[in-house]
């Protein structure tokens, strides 16, 4: 047992280091100080920086432009970014589409989607959550009907995170209902979102922003070359896939980051006429806090060792998830608290791009503490929610 | 970064592991702890044999050169077994202390029999009006001729009745809660003047109460310098602190491991009780208190090892983890085996007192979560 990085880890994050104090992107350095929320230009031009290093695609392998970094290099790498507080990569064409068709897609998929995701070109969203079919995915009823060379796809898909920028969209539909178990009926497939018959409905979340959609398909006519793999085969690579996105999900290295912050601001903010980080009560949150964050880490630590030993990442990677957005959830709430009443004020204007920040109500971006608290409960939810977690882990783990 | 063992280390691992299965069950332990002084002299003997006693005593002393991480291998079996010998008391408290301070007549004298497995001792770390302050030292050492003469008491001192020498803190100068002015003292068992009351603890160990009425001692019992005692009792209690912790490990991980099995084999309403998802949850979260303590455990073993800055802001904070995560999972356990839980005979009852207890031993999880706290990285 030995805590020590090597020496190719230190310089390996040397070299990082450099790279972001050269390349990080002075713009979207200055709007994450701000809380200014980041457009689709800015997550794309920051995508095409890492990828012109070659460090975007860190988890592919090497031959479609992946890293071929160890695990522990990846770690490095995540808290680094975090460290300059960089803004998470989109998920859903680099870290969930990509791995489905490098693993089951055919050599012409390969070609015709991967440079584009690698070069951010295209953007993704992930149709799997209906109206009807949220925990219970295996219940879709949106269908795509074989008519010669083509599908015709009809349905809705809903919560389609950053939807109305999409290009494409990867679903689950069902393509027989005549089978033994319904997980057989579905099928994964890729979908232009400019086909005609697809529309896109924004759905306001709690904190007032616009990231989620319903995706209605009407009639929509998609062709065969579209699916992947094979027909009723979908459940088999998305439950594949869902497992590449827990992974990712637990953001101990952002949640470092945001503990830091709260020190910060809780060294700074007053309370009873001394600094909130000497009332006790709060001073014990925040360590108790530390201490979970901490142990999370390890664990994580502790999974990627067993994963660089050659075992798969298994369900272990649902404690992470849980874990990961216990703690996260738990940062916003002292993050709020952290502000006062200047959690309170409504103002979402004020970290608009044109809204000085000197003259904005609450010092910094203090009232979006809130904003970020509403919304960020979604993390319990998607992907999976805690509970559906716990399932996975009672029945794979424990044998129950 | 590297959490893998060497292979001295997996074998001690797997060494103690397999003698716990095979020659420490359940029974067995029950009648450890119900012989003469608690545990069985026979065992220590077989301790000994095995070169446990030895494990973390450099080799010029005739030890292993064990360090934390051993420590800790060893400390997560006996907790598994629910061992009641006093490998704390005797090894890890008063052993660490004379391995830090002993000039060379003490280690012959002391660490010697000590590590062949002849001698048992004790430190006595805590007084009648201390709680979890050890620098609270009220009982006094005065100068008297060429020695010492002790005054006052000293409280919870594990296996203390049997003890063949008590490391005693006693103070020297310096106020009553000073880090300045404690001197450490080796006191035989037999010294004229101290009285025992020893007892049992809930967990099945043993410890006493003494007090101390004119101990007289002579100058060659001070270990270390005069009134430059609080370094070493400071680190001893670091290094037992984590040795607690991972005995708790074991003990949580233990009962979680049998509290899953036992509600697949548990029939109510016709079905296993492990198909209910109320308490699937409940051992799933279980499942990841074990797993985040463990990791804790092996960051702050590291720490240890590494001899790191931070490595005692590590130790309060596993101690906290420990004692948060452990009661909750002991407390589930219980709950999860029904009134089976609350009986004697059942081992998972006495996994848990013992939980219970490591919670309290050298500062419970809100002492050490404000230690954390008030400790600088
Ligand atoms: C902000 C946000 C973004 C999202 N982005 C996307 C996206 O981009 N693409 C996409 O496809 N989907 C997305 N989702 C959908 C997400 O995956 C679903 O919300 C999630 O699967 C839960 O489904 P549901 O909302 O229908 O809740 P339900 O399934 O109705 O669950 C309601 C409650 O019941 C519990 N529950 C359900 N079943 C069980 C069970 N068997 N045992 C115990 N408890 C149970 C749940 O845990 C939850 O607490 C997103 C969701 C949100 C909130």
């Amino acid at each position: 047992m030995n805590i020590d990085l090597t020496t190719e880890e230190l310089a390996f994050r040397d070299e990082v280091r450099q790279f972001l104090a050269e390349k990080y992107p002075e713009e979207i350095r200055r709007k994450r100080l701000d809380g200014i929320p980041l457009e689709k230009d800015d997550m794309v031009l920051w995508q095409k920086v890492l990828n012109e290093r070659g460090w975007f695609a860190v988890n592919w392998p090497v031959e479609y432009g992946g890293t071929g970094w160890t695990p522990i290099q990846k770690y490095l790498f995540a808290i680094e970014l975090a460290e300059v507080n960089a803004p998470p990569i989109v998920a859903f064409g680099v870290k969930m589409v990509a791995p489905i068709i490098y693993t089951f897609g055919s050599a012409e998929q390969k070609q015709r989607f991967l440079p584009d995701i690698l070069a951010s070109n295209v953007w993704w969203c992930q149709g799997y959550s209906e109206p009807g079919s949220g925990s219970d995915l295996a219940s879709l009823s949106m269908r795509a009907d074989r008519r010669g060379d083509h599908y015709v796809v009809n349905g809705t898909k809903t919560w389609t995170t950053l939807g109305q920028y999409a290009d494409w969209i990867f679903c689950l539909v069902r393509t027989s209902s005549d089978v033994a178990r319904r997980q057989e009926g579905i099928s994964f497939l890729l979908i232009d979102m400019k086909t005609p018959g697809v529309s896109v409905k924004p759905i306001i979340t709690i904190e007032g922003g616009h990231e989620v959609n319903e995706v209605h398909f009407d009639d929509v006519s998609v062709p065969v070359d579209n699916l992947v793999g094979e027909e009723g085969k979908g459940w088999t690579y998305g439950k594949v896939l869902l497992q590449h996105e827990r992974t990712n999900i637990a953001g101990v290295a952002n949640s470092q980051y945001r503990l830091s912050r709260l020190k910060e601001k809780s060294a700074q903010s007053v309370h009873g006429g001394e600094p909130l980080i000497n009332d006790r009560n709060f001073a014990r949150k925040i360590a108790a806090l530390e201490i979970e964050l901490k142990a999370l880490e390890y664990t994580e630590l502790r999974t990627l060792a067993s994963v660089a030993v050659g075992n798969a990442p298994g369900p272990e990677s649902s404690y992470l998830k849980i874990r990961g957005t216990e703690v996260q959830q738990s940062l916003d709430a002292l993050m709020m608290e952290a502000a006062g009443y200047f959690a309170l004020p409504y103002i979402p204007s004020q970290y608009g791009l044109d809204f000085p920040v000197a003259d904005r109500i609450g010092s910094g971006s203090e009232t979006s503490t809130s904003l970020r608290y509403f919304n960020n409960r979604k993390a319990s939810i998607y992907g999976g929610s805690n509970e559906i977690q716990k399932n996975i882990i009672a029945k794979h783990v424990l044998g129950l | 970064m590297d959490f893998s063992l060497s292979e001295e280390q997996s074998m001690l691992a797997d060494s103690v592991a397999k003698f716990i299965d095979a020659d420490y069950d359940f029974e067995s332990r029950q009648q450890f702890a119900s012989d003469k002084n608690g545990y069985s002299e026979a065992m220590w003997r077989t301790f000994a044999e095995l070169g446990w006693t030895a494990v973390p005593f450099s080799e010029p002393d005739g030890g292993l050169d064990g360090g934390p991480i051993e420590l800790m291998l060893m400390m997560e079996q006996f907790g598994r077994g629910l061992v009641v010998e006093p490998y704390l008391a005797n090894i890890v408290l008063a052993g660490g202390t004379l391995r830090r301070n002993a000039n060379d007549a003490q280690r012959t004298k002391w660490l010697q029999p000590l590590i062949e497995g002849e001698l048992q001792s004790s430190l006595a770390f805590a007084e009648p009006q201390s709680r979890f302050e050890i620098t609270d030292v009220a009982t006094s050492a005065r100068k008297d001729g060429d020695g010492y003469l002790l005054n006052g008491n000293k409280s919870f001192v594990l296996h203390g009745e049997n003890a063949g020498m008590i490391v005693i803190p006693a103070r020297t100068s310096g106020n009553q809660r000073d880090e300045h002015g404690i001197t450490l003292f080796t006191m035989p068992g037999d010294a004229d003047g101290l009285t025992r009351r020893g007892y049992a603890t809930v967990d099945g160990l043993r410890a006493a109460e003494l007090s101390l009425d004119n101990v007289r001692l002579p100058a060659d019992c001070v270990l270390g310098e005069e009134g430059e005692g609080f370094p070493t009792l400071s680190s001893v209690i670091d290094e037992a602190t984590l040795a607690v912790a991972a005995e708790a490990m074991g003990i949580m991980q233990k009962m979680h491991d049998k509290t899953v099995e036992y509600t697949k084999s548990r029939v109510q309403f016709g079905v296993p009780i492990s198909s209910f998802q109320a308490l699937q949850h409940r051992m799933v979260d279980t499942l990841m208190l074990c797993e985040q303590s463990r990791s804790l455990l092996y960051w702050c073993v590291m720490l240890v090892n590494a001899g790191d800055p931070q490595a005692r802001k590590a130790i309060s904070a596993l101690k906290y983890q420990v004692g948060t995560a452990g009661i909750k999972v002991a407390q589930e356990a219980v709950q999860l085996h029904g009134g089976m839980g609350v009986t004697w005979d059942l081992d998972i009852a006495h996994y848990f007192k013992r939980m219970t207890a490591i919670d309290l031993m050298f500062g419970n999880a809100d002492h050490h979560l404000d230690r954390f706290i008030s400790t600088a990285a």
